[in-house]
């Protein structure tokens, strides 16, 4: 009898416990998203932009993807290939990736390689007008080894070959869906494009364009007892402040996206104890660029020209004095910066490559810390004297900078403060704000483009998506100089140009090893800084806000911040 | 009357012609992008890649063509067939006026928005003219007493505080600290019980409340000034004479009179109705017409923004032309010929 009882007894235990530990698919009702910029498609490849990739990163999935700390986790393969397990070849030039067993679409048919070929040739089909095309290039081909194993071919070693099938910039497409969508044809298959099958947690039900989609949890998810919710609801338009209010402060939104509010607000919504703000920090950095030639409109068509040599025949009047460089670095009060316009959104940035953490060089700290004195006393041993205005000048070279940035009232209230901090050292500085189409349209007619670059100073944020630095440290190569003969095409605007870091970013592009490649992108990020040929100042976040009911949320800056929604439950 | 509804019809065909045009040349020259709000991180090949694949590697005078035909020709044959199942032609492999963003067809887009857009701006519409004409009157008839005062500093209050900001108040009001309305507009809700739709009235009370607000101040004014207008004429003097009841004179006489130019000035007002309120249905994220042009603007969507600045000057023509005509009906010393 005893015996019974406990059986009995350690059986309801067991049974309770399963019960609180495993959420049943679907048991948690409904999930309401907030995005205040509006989905315009769910097919990620027909749209660059952010919040059309964070939607359809819910339906469609990719091979791997990166988690909250940038590590690679294989999706809907085995394992996530490597040179020493043999998913990639010796030189370099092939991945092989191998597909889970079991992985459904949600009409319940199979996922095979058939589907990640026909998603490569989808995107490089160059009529489709594929916005992720640049995730698809160096490929020589797509090739299923059987049903289940897809082989990537390039036609260069690729030390970093996680670009295609990985992140939520490559999904598959299901090719039963999609065939025939292929080229002119894609901008025509709106049904497809609004309701892509997927493998992921949910699939939609309902699309508004730029308004709202309804999404129920796939059927066919291969966790059985994955997503916690039934429903998602996705709704999109308005403004930042009011979908934080909706929030932090109404209750009505279980999660809002990309809140760029002033901090105080943000802080003062919260109080309201409804939800959390939380942010990721991926590698975006807001920075000053430093021009190294000469913007003097006097020089007609050699403004701003790179005029050849390692000495630069074309230099810029004082910005290529080394001390005026650090000067203008070190009377900067990054805090300052930070508590003014960015809140949680932001913190003291001394790298242009600030993460992922492995990449993170502590070299550059002494910009933590501003120093006045310093800074005064290295202009002074440099021979720039104030003047009697107290401007300081050397040789009739007054040091007067003109400062530009795109319109935004954080950077207009940054900019105010910047040119306060360098008054202290004698510099002085006139500031000019562009509206954002015209200095990042990137109009080769206009001169006031962050690609022309006609100033001194100009500030704004640049980062690069996944978790690879190589491409991005690139851009400060001397082939890369933005200028006249290539149409001001090139990412290195400061024009900054330097053999020994040109040479390290050719080997960068040759390196495998894991250890190798982050000893390179530290050495390169400590070169730019340490001759500073851009001041970093803020290394920005991601900032959303989730509902105090909500649990499992990780925001993600590598990958969506959706990424694990199948986890999501409702307290 | 009809010779003069033909002649303005006729006129009326260039002048939309000549506003397209214009329309279409104004967007081409603006300095947009469709590909200029992706990241920085899309490179310099793959932006002009999209252009191409959008079509804007034509020339201008070939895209205006091509527009005006989707427009005039092939939408419509559309409709036809899709609503009223008459196919003319080939229907398959018709080319349709397809928007940028979002890869489909704009009068989707359009037909899809309307019903919302014709819901809370229609309604607010409506409630402003049923508020803004008794308060018109009285403040007319008591011009001076302390109901035309309050009257008066209402309308102004109304008519002079932006919709943005009274919309804000009323979120701050109502769904923050009262929690009485949601401050979000829920597109997907189907009035198919009565729990949805209170939950429906709900929802659509703040932004008609700040737009009929708005409406309603801008007539009573005209309203209260219309009416002070005919009240010193020799008529009513007339009429009162004769002794007619203060009620007679004013509810009949003087009403039907004075409500000429309002009533003008109501049909010259529908329009707008269709254009939506872009800064109200933004603010409470309804989804409706003013909220898709701006969405459209924003992202240099230009075919979604031409087609619907269009059909908005279409309905200008149009209303133009009705309120002509009305004027003609109500004040039968109007004459045309």
């Amino acid at each position: 009898m005893k015996k019974t009882i406990n059986i009995l007894l350690s059986l309801a235990f067991a049974l309770s416990l399963a019960s609180t530990v495993e959420a049943k698919r679907g048991s948690d009702g409904q999930l309401n998203l907030l995005y205040w910029q509006a989905p315009s498609t769910m097919n990620p490849n027909l749209s660059g932009g952010t919040k059309e990739l964070e939607a359809s990163s819910i339906v469609l999935e990719p091979f791997a993807r990166y988690d909250e700390k940038g590590n690679l986790l294989p999706w809907l393969v085995e394992v996530i290939p490597t040179v020493a397990n043999g998913g990639i070849s010796k030189d370099l030039t092939s991945i092989t990736w191998k597909i889970k067993k079991g992985i459904k679409w949600s009409d319940g048919s199979a996922l095979t390689a058939e589907d990640a070929i026909f998603t490569y040739e989808y995107c490089s089909n160059p009529d489709t007008g594929c916005t992720q095309s640049n995730y698809w290039v160096d490929i020589k081909s797509v090739t299923a080894v059987n049903s289940t194993t897809v082989k990537v071919e390039f036609t260069v070693p690729k030390p970093f070959p996680y670009a295609p099938f990985v992140g939520y910039n490559a999904p598959i497409l299901q090719k039963a869906q999609f065939d025939g969508c292929q080229g002119a044809k894609a901008q025509e298959c709106n049904k497809q494009n609004f309701y892509p099958i997927g493998t992921g947690p949910f699939k939609v039900v309902d699309f508004k364009p730029n308004d709202v989609i309804v999404l129920e949890a796939n059927p066919n998810y291969r966790d059985a007892n994955k997503p916690a919710f039934s429903k998602v609801v996705l709704k999109g338009g308005g403004d930042a402040v009011s979908a934080a209010r909706a929030v932090l402060e109404t209750g009505e939104m279980d999660y809002g996206w990309n809140l760029q509010v002033e901090p105080e607000i943000l802080i003062k919504m919260e109080k309201a104890g409804k939800g959390k703000v939380v942010s990721a920090f991926g590698t975006s950095v807001e920075r000053l660029m430093v021009n190294f030639t000469n913007p003097d409109p006097s020089l007609g068509e050699n403004r701003a020209e790179y005029m050849g040599g390692n000495n630069n025949r074309n230099p810029h009047p004082y910005l290529t004095d080394y001390n005026v460089r650090r000067a203008l670095s070190l009377a900067i009060d990054r805090q300052v910066l930070v508590d003014a316009g960015y809140g949680k959104a932001g913190r003291i940035g001394c790298n242009v490559l600030p993460a992922p953490a492995i990449y993170a060089s502590s070299a550059n700290d002494e910009c933590k810390t501003p120093n006045v004195a310093e800074a005064n006393r290295l202009l002074d041993v440099a021979g720039w004297k104030r003047g009697s205005d107290g401007i300081r000048k050397k040789n009739g070279v007054r040091i007067s900078i003109l400062y530009q940035t795109s319109t935004n009232s954080v950077r207009q209230a940054s900019q105010a403060l910047i040119k306060e901090m360098w008054k202290q050292i004698g510099v002085e500085t006139e500031l000019r704000n562009l509206s954002a189409s015209v200095f990042f349209g990137g109009d080769v007619g206009s001169p006031d483009t962050y690609q022309k670059f006609f100033t001194d100073i100009e500030m704004y944020t640049n980062n690069f998506s996944g978790a690879d630095p190589q491409t991005y440290m690139s851009n400060w190569t001397c082939r890369e100089m933005a200028q006249k003969s290539n149409k001001w095409g090139g990412n290195n605007m400061p024009r900054w140009c330097s053999p020994a870091y040109d040479a390290l970013s050719a080997k960068l592009s040759i390196t495998s090893d894991m250890k190798d490649r982050i000893r390179l992108s530290k050495e390169m990020n400590d070169m730019l800084m340490q001759d500073y040929a851009m001041i970093p100042l803020v290394h920005r976040g991601d900032v959303s806000a989730h509902s105090n009911k909500i649990s499992g949320v990780l925001i993600n800056p590598w990958d969506s911040e959706l990424w694990n929604i199948a986890d999501w439950t409702r307290k | 009357m009809i010779q003069f509804i033909i002649r303005r019809i006729l006129i009326a065909i260039p002048t939309l012609l000549v506003i397209s045009f214009i329309i279409f040349a104004i967007l081409d020259l603006a300095p947009n992008d469709p590909t200029g709000n992706l990241p920085m991180t899309v490179p310099a090949e793959v932006r002009e890649k999209i252009r191409e694949s959008l079509g804007l590697g034509q020339p201008m005078h070939v895209r205006f063509g091509k527009w005006l035909v989707q427009f005039f020709v092939n939408e419509p044959l559309n409709i036809l067939h899709d609503g009223f199942g008459i196919t003319i032609g080939d229907a398959e492999n018709r080319t349709r006026i397809l928007s940028w963003a979002t890869r489909s067809p704009v009068v989707d887009l359009i037909i899809q928005r309307t019903p919302q857009t014709l819901w809370v701006v229609g309604l607010s519409y409506l409630f402003g003219i049923l508020i803004a004409i008794p308060i018109g009157i009285i403040s007319a008839y008591k011009q001076y007493s302390w109901f035309d005062q309050v009257g008066t500093f209402v309308t102004m209050v109304g008519f002079s505080v932006p919709t943005f900001f009274t919309g804000m108040l009323a979120i701050i009001l109502f769904s923050v600290q009262l929690k009485w309305f949601p401050m979000i507009y829920d597109t997907t809700l189907e009035v198919n019980s009565w729990d949805n739709f209170v939950l429906q009235v709900k929802q659509m009370f703040m932004p008609v409340a700040v737009l009929a607000l708005y409406n309603a101040s801008q007539l009573s004014r005209f309203m209260r000034a219309s009416i002070l207008d005919n009240l010193n004429l020799d008529y009513v003097r007339t009429a009162r004479s004769k002794g007619r009841s203060e009620q007679v004179v004013l509810l009949i006489h003087v009403l039907r009179n004075s409500l000429i130019p309002v009533v003008t000035l109501i049909a010259l007002g529908i329009p707008t109705i269709f254009s939506g309120a872009i800064i109200t249905e933004q603010i409470f994220r309804v989804n409706g017409l003013g909220q898709l042009l701006i969405i459209g603007i924003e992202s240099a969507d230009i075919p979604l923004v031409q087609t619907l600045t269009f059909l908005f000057a279409v309905l200008i023509v149009l209303f133009n032309l009705i309120a002509d005509v009305i004027y003609g009906i109500l004040d039968p010393r109007i004459r045309y010929d």
